[in-house]
């Protein structure tokens, strides 16, 4: 009897569990009817996609799109074109720099390539960025405030919300860190 | 102790970018003219075009400034072949015929604002 009971509370927390995991990754967006935005008095705006009809099938994400767009792109999920002048093609550099002046934080590892496969260089180089590593003084604050960083993170690429997919990189214990990553 | 008053700095500075809004994520507001020349404003989506185009094509080819409000859209460079008329030109995507289909905020909708949506509206100025 006692057993029973016990296989039953099991069964409920099991139950209950699975059912937590799957609430932790049902994603809902609001349809462009119901997004503040959009007039629903123009006769035009219910032909236009709703985001849950494009986004839901995307690799997830925690927060901003509640997509992870590099994932989506990587994957081949999404094929967005890369130029219309075929003289400006997309122009891949697959090196990572590891940013130190992090404070207490961990390190930040900056892939260049997710943001080539998106950004042309001269989206980031010299007007936000240097290109020469330790020449530009990024803070946190600047970033939160749109600068840096910040012009795409918190606005259209995942927000400052997630703070550890860019300080995703533990101090090393003792010793210089290289600056650039192979 | 340093690092207790950046994350309490950080979160502050994150409660204040968090709006009530429900528009999707990257949504941009276009209104500098649109209602002064008696058209409803334009909703821009960025998750509809990064579908379909790297950030580069517009960013850097056509030339859009990435800082929303930042950049003077006209219906005249529009319809020479310019920034969104590149290709909405009735080839690739919808001609500037279809005025509604852009043109479709609700009206007095502030101007130049980037939307947050569904975690943070994005602190600071965009």
């Amino acid at each position: 009897m006692r057993a029973r009971f016990w296989l039953s509370v099991a069964a409920v927390l099991v139950a209950g569990g699975g059912l937590a995991a799957a609430d932790s990754v049902i994603r809902k967006w609001k349809p462009v009817t119901a997004d503040e935005l959009h007039d629903p008095q123009n006769p035009a705006v219910p032909r236009l996609q709703n985001p849950a009809e494009a986004l839901s099938v995307l690799p997830p994400a925690n927060a901003g799109n509640q997509v992870d767009w590099v994932k989506a792109l990587r994957d081949g999920k999404i094929q967005p074109r890369t130029h219309i002048d075929s003289n400006t093609p997309l122009r891949i550099l697959d090196s990572e720099v590891i940013m130190t002046r992090t404070g207490d934080m961990p390190y930040v590892r900056f892939p260049h390539r997710a943001h080539t496969e998106w950004l042309d260089c001269s989206n980031c180089h010299d007007a936000l960025f240097a290109s020469k590593i330790g020449a530009t003084p990024i803070t946190m604050l600047a970033i939160l405030q749109g600068e840096y960083c910040g012009r795409c993170h918190g606005a259209v690429s995942f927000p400052l919300t997630e703070c550890a997919r860019c300080h995703n990189t533990p101090k090393a214990a003792a010793g210089a860190v290289p600056r650039r990553a192979p | 102790m340093k690092l207790r008053a950046m994350q309490v700095l950080v979160a502050a500075l994150i409660a204040v970018g968090v709006g009530s809004s429900d528009a999707e994520y990257g949504d941009v507001v276009l209104n500098k003219r649109s209602e002064k020349e008696g058209v409803a404003p334009v909703i821009f989506p960025h998750w509809f075009h990064r579908i379909r185009y790297r950030c580069k094509v517009c960013h850097s080819e056509l030339g859009f400034v990435m800082r929303a409000g930042s950049n003077q859209v006209l219906m005249s460079d529009i319809a020479a072949g310019k920034f969104c008329g590149a290709c909405h030109n009735g080839q690739i995507a919808w001609s500037t015929e279809h005025c509604e289909l852009c043109h479709s905020g609700r009206p007095g909708l502030p101007t130049g604002r980037i939307q947050g949506g569904h975690e943070t509206l994005g602190p600071g100025r965009w």
